[in-house]
């Protein structure tokens, strides 16, 4: 950005407004058309009941106090925090450890061994969810799952009749889909540690734990920090997973803030009120992206 | 990679081949094994079902192998369950959105990056906040316009909605490769009579045309496996999307013919695995690169 500041004359060359207009045009149009501006209208619903099929009717301030009393809100929002959590924390932990298997153990299967546990990131979730479905069965036959848990004893468990056993299988599909690019990601941030530093620790006598602990850990908490932003932004916005393997049930124990947006939106046609969850969606990912971003901040500080 | 140097350089301190690293060579091999087994076997096992005949679901162990490689539920899902149609579905919906988005977010890049005007810093503020966007935030305006205009029931709202959910990242990603390009290859062009114009077309498109591959593969893979748009705005199984399709199998088949449900899962699966035989590296280097925006 600054070598061409320093040169005034040159400055009118890409100073060309028309050729500007052309190049940003198109997109910034189709962006704020079709993005920003539904952003504000959606904020608009929020003030109205009704869809579009059957009109919409101006109710003021009643969607935010409905939000408050609902116990589907909590209980959606209890499951979306507490799965945010758990897949977060151990997505980057899982992650975290692959990251420091792919530099310090394998050595020349690395390339691939990274490129077999990385594929099911770009399956299609819808395909994984139902597949997950088979894996966990207990009717007609037990599936995979749950010969395991026959082979070593174990009663075969009704997986999907239990919100809490339930709640695991979505975890647990998503940990599978998930920790080969955590695991890509930060190893790309280990690599970018200067081999001399870990060296000359190693020389005045660092070595496993202690050498990740005290050398390797501090040096990659940029990349943990953005991973771990990355991650809570995506787990707190769950939606295909828990559709395809559970859609929400039993009842709605596993119905996550985004799955109930959708159905009082297009099961029980009320936009208004869809609008509102979606907008208390939004807060939630804003605030929790702020927060760990600024108590990072002053920890890193610190150390 | 890099690990090998140093330890080839520096054998000091002991070289006696202790017993603990005997253990630590077996654990890393358990390791390995269990990790490939845990992420490959659940794949190699939706494959070997995909052949299995009602029969054998019902009645055979689910670790059991198919007794032949038929492929009638292949047939069954793409031709009677209209996976097939679906699948047609996706690529109409995916090439022009993929098109327009690499096209338009390219251009937008350069001259975000490139060229100078007021409120460039500013218009690329705003391109960036679209990442955080969620998508249920602007779902119900949207399918209330397409509704208005009276474009529901086709697949127009799908690519106008994939073009631009895609902006932001490409601008962002587009913006970040035209960084690295030194602005006096543009100063020359134009000195040799190219408008700015000519230079994007000729010289910086064409510069940045490995990147362009690498935004638009992770694109693909968003425009492809994306479940929330494609559900909201296709109603009927004419304009479904394969994701769209293979959930409402479990609905029609799937919960009582297991094997033709394994087979739709399995073309979506294979197709993608193909595209990953070729392009993995540049894959992963993408989707990677795609995440780091802060």
């Amino acid at each position: 950005m600054g070598s061409f500041q320093k040169a005034p004359h040159v400055k009118s060359v890409f100073a060309d407004r028309k050729a500007a207009i052309i190049l940003l045009g198109p997109a910034l149009v189709i962006y704020v058309v079709v993005m920003l501006v539904p952003v504000l209208s959606s904020l608009g619903y929020t003030f109205y009941t009704g869809s579009p099929i059957n009109g919409f009717r101006f109710t003021g301030f009643d969607n935010i106090t409905r939000l408050f009393h609902d116990k589907d809100v909590w209980s959606s929002l209890g499951f979306t925090l507490r799965y945010a959590l758990v897949v977060s924390v151990l997505q980057i932990a899982l992650g975290y450890l692959l990251s420091l298997f792919y530099l310090f153990v394998l050595k020349r299967l690395s390339t691939l061994v990274r490129t077999l546990v990385f594929f099911p990131v770009v399956l299609p979730t819808v395909a994984v969810g139902l597949l997950f479905q088979r894996l966990f069965a207990i009717v007609p036959q037990n599936g995979i799952v749950n010969s395991v848990v026959g082979f070593f004893g174990g009663d075969a468990l009704s997986w999907f009749n239990d919100a809490g056993t339930a709640f695991w299988v979505i975890v647990i599909m998503d940990l599978w889909r998930s920790m080969g690019f955590y695991g890509v990601l930060l190893y790309a941030g280990l690599l970018d540690i200067p081999d001399d530093i870990i060296e000359s620790a190693k020389l005045d006598g660092a070595s496993g734990i202690g050498l990740i602990r005290h050398i390797v850990l501090p040096l990659s908490l940029p990349v943990l920090l953005s991973s771990i932003i990355f991650s809570v932004n995506g787990t707190l916005k769950v939606f295909d997973s828990v559709l395809a393997l559970t859609n929400g049930g039993p009842g709605n124990g596993t119905t996550p803030l985004t799955l109930y947006m959708f159905q009082t939106a297009f099961s029980y046609g009320d936009y208004g009120y869809g609008s509102t969850i979606a907008f208390l969606l939004t807060v939630i990912c804003l605030v929790v992206t702020v927060f760990i971003f600024r108590s990072s901040r002053r920890d890193l500080t610190k150390g | 990679m890099t690990t090998t140097a140093f330890t080839d350089i520096r054998p000091i301190p002991k070289r006696i081949v202790h017993p603990s690293r005997v253990i630590a060579k077996v654990a890393s091999i358990v390791a390995i094994v269990v990790l490939l087994v845990i992420e490959v076997y659940p794949l190699f096992w939706l494959i070997m079902s995909s052949f299995k005949t009602q029969d054998e679901f019902l009645n055979a162990a689910a670790w059991s192998l198919p007794s032949t490689f038929d492929l009638s539920n292949y047939y069954d899902a793409l031709v009677t369950a209209n996976i097939g149609r679906n699948i047609l579905n996706s690529v109409i919906a995916t090439v022009p959105s993929l098109a327009l988005i690499i096209l338009f977010g390219t251009a937008a890049g350069f001259a975000l990056e490139v060229l100078v005007f007021r409120g460039r810093g500013a218009i690329l503020l705003t391109f960036l906040a679209g990442i955080m966007i969620p998508g249920q935030m602007i779902l119900l305006p949207l399918f209330n316009a397409y509704f208005q205009i009276g474009i529901t029931g086709t697949l127009w709202p799908l690519i106008i909605t994939y073009t631009a959910t895609g902006m932001p990242l490409t601008v962002f990603m587009m913006a970040t490769y035209f960084r690295a390009i030194p602005r006096e290859v543009f100063e020359a062009s134009t000195i040799d009579g190219a408008s700015m114009l000519r230079s994007f077309f000729s010289i910086g498109f064409p510069m940045v045309r490995n990147a362009v591959f690498t935004v638009a593969l992770v694109q693909f893979f968003f425009i492809w496996n994306d479940l929330l748009i494609a559900i909201t705005f296709t109603s009927s199984s004419d304009t479904a999307t394969v994701q769209v399709g293979l959930l409402n199998f479990t609905g029609q088949y799937g919960a009582t013919r297991f094997g033709p449900l394994l087979a739709a899962i399995c073309v979506n699966v294979i197709g993608i695995l193909i595209i990953y035989l070729f392009l993995n590296q540049r894959i992963m280097r993408g989707l990677a690169a795609g995440s780091v925006k802060g």
